[in-house]
């Protein structure tokens, strides 16, 4: 069916449009009329412009990791996972601990001390606690409300709630971090500035779980029947196929997810209380952009969201860069406009 | 037939949605054989196959399958137990290719009848479109995908309901061709029907649903002859078929409302 062309055919373009225009206008400011801004133009200062845009897809990494478990949460179960902040911090916090023990010092940590290891075991340790939380989550508060969004929301924002009392409790108020191993805590150099190998040992690890997540989803039978599940739940277990055990599953490997995203968090910008908060709505802001429930849009929307928070305080004029949050909104709102089901989401 | 060798039997079902009951005391029997159920819109015939499914819950009366209660069940161990479902609209996975759709049953299959080669082998258009995605494919490609992924089950019953829906006419003689395979090699196939031509084709026994219930049995190709019990039991909606046009038509419009 192709709908006649009509008058009003012109009125809905003008998102299209705006976003062009947005997206050009963009595009030239950073590139050549970007003076006075922390950054400077990227013809005048080509170093600053590549440290940014690096600043921006490894951050991207870091927001997929958080995402990724989120959207595959979301896409196959329909259900807004609100503890998903909780998850982050918890394992954040368990590996900070883990850390220190294996290492036999509490605070400040001297990376030279913390071998590989000493990072990949509470990396590990944490983000297991965090499956095997949220694999009881579920299994005690939401397998007995299926298909009831509303309930499962609200129980997942109370167990948020209980879980940020408690960890407040265990774990203090004070910013904790854990530290990255010695091997990775260096800088190299490019175009003149130096940048930290850290960020790019981050970025590897999400490209990492990116691909192991694709394989998953896309090699084998529980992927296929995962992404069956997100198309049709009801014609899956018609298939004789048992969802229960795929929902199980899926919260146990979105749970860790958002640990592994807990911890690089950590190691990356610390933990504290309200970190939690922070990252669910970093989850949300991606997945919204880049479509619920699917992997390829947690991606985009990453590496969006990545981009406009590295450029925006960088290349907003310097009086103004405190107003760099805003560009977050403007960049759902514009995304929303143009397609409101996010980048390559469907109609529920 | 005595209880015991009916594969199917349905009692006194009922089930509808909240307070409106749609299957209204229904009772069928049926054994290794083909069986059309036929009927004017809104009788109910979808309700029963998702009943039958257990996609819907029965709120009364039972289901046997060789004896076995399958009423109550959910739908996974209603498939389980042997019966595979090809749903109206055909319900296919738009994100998973032909492929998928059949490796994601694979497993199960292995070392039956039906797997996917031998899906393949039914159907060799499939195959050449195995890479395809579940919406990309026309209307008698995503019915042979919808048919192949229920073979997997290996279940002695299957339920089609609507199978013929917004098919060519070849497309259909492919249908009633692998539908006459399957009972020949002692699967049963119980097939619900808008389009009487089609379901006098698929089965030689066609049920007549009327508000929840079967009213009336034909066999062979009877109610074609009969325009009389057709604007009876397929109502005003339906124009007769008339006395002249034999069971083999290819002209579809027919009993369509």
């Amino acid at each position: 069916m192709t709908p006649a062309p009509s008058r009003l055919a012109p009125l809905r373009r003008p998102p299209v449009w705006v976003a062009t225009v947005v997206a050009v206008a963009v595009a030239a400011w950073v590139l050549f009329l970007a003076d006075g801004t922390p950054a400077g133009a990227a013809v005048d200062d080509p170093g600053r412009f590549l440290v940014t845009v690096l600043d921006g897809i490894t951050f991207a990494g870091l927001l997929f990791v958080a995402a990724s478990g989120f959207t595959l949460i979301f896409g196959l179960m329909r259900t807004v996972n609100m503890a998903h902040g909780s998850l982050f911090l918890l394992a954040a916090y368990v590996a900070i601990r883990v850390q220190e023990a294996m290492v036999g010092r509490s605070r400040n940590l001297d990376p030279a001390d913390v071998g590989v290891l000493d990072w990949l075991v509470p990396l590990l340790a944490g983000a297991g606690v965090a499956a095997v939380l949220g694999l009881l989550i579920q299994q005690v508060f939401l397998q007995w409300n299926e298909g009831q969004e509303m309930r499962q929301t609200l129980l997942t924002l109370a167990i948020t709630v209980v879980l940020a009392d408690q960890m407040l409790r265990e774990f203090g108020g004070l910013a904790q971090r854990m530290v990255w191993p010695g091997g990775v805590t260096h800088f190299f150099s490019v175009l003149g500035e130096r940048y930290a190998v850290t960020r790019i040992f981050m970025l590897a690890i999400a490209v990492l779980v990116g691909v192991l997540l694709w394989l998953w989803l896309n090699r084998t039978s529980v992927g296929m029947v995962i992404r069956a599940g997100v198309d049709d739940r009801q014609m899956v277990r018609g298939l004789g196929i048992n969802i229960r055990r795929v929902f199980a599953l899926t919260f146990l490997v979105g749970s860790f997810l958002a640990g592994v995203g807990g911890v690089l968090g950590a190691s990356f910008a610390g933990a504290a209380p309200g970190t939690d908060g922070n990252w669910l709505l970093n989850a949300l802001v991606v997945v919204i952009i880049g479509g619920l429930g699917s992997l390829k849009g947690a991606a985009a929307g990453s590496l969006l969201y990545g981009t406009v928070v590295a450029f925006s305080p960088a290349y907003l004029p310097a009086q103004y860069s405190y107003y760099a949050i805003i560009m977050t909104f403007g960049l759902l709102a514009l995304v929303l406009a143009v397609r409101p089901n996010g980048l390559f989401g469907r109609p529920a | 037939m005595s209880t015991n060798d009916a594969l199917l039997e349905v009692r006194d079902l009922r089930a509808g949605y909240g307070a409106s009951l749609v299957l209204d005391g229904l009772s069928l029997r049926m054994g290794a054989e083909s069986v059309a159920v036929v009927g004017r819109n809104g009788m109910g015939k979808t309700t029963l196959c998702d009943t039958l499914v257990g996609f819907l819950p029965a709120s009364g009366g039972e289901i046997r399958l060789a004896g076995r209660r399958v009423d109550g069940l959910a739908p996974e161990k209603v498939a389980l137990a042997g019966i595979a479902y090809v749903p109206q609209g055909r319900r296919l996975f738009p994100s998973l290719t032909v492929d998928e759709h059949l490796a994601m049953m694979a497993r199960r299959a292995r070392g039956r009848r039906w797997t996917p080669d031998a899906v393949y082998e039914l159907f060799p258009r499939l195959a050449e479109r195995r890479h395809h995605g579940g919406a990309d494919l026309s209307g008698g490609e995503q019915q042979m995908l919808a048919v192949g992924r229920a073979l997997l089950l290996n279940a002695p019953l299957v339920v089609m309901d609507e199978p013929s829906e917004g098919l060519a006419p070849t497309i259909v003689d492919v249908l009633v061709d692998v539908v006459g395979q399957l009972v020949a090699e002692g699967v049963a196939v119980l097939v619900v029907e808008q389009n009487l031509r089609a379901a006098v084709r698929l089965a030689n026994r066609q049920l007549v649903m009327v508000s929840g219930r079967i009213e009336a049995e034909f066999t062979g190709d009877e109610l074609l002859d009969r325009p009389e019990l057709q604007r009876r039991y397929l109502g005003v909606g339906s124009a007769p078929a008339s006395a002249g046009v034999a069971a083999g038509s290819r002209h579809e419009e027919g009993e369509r409302t």
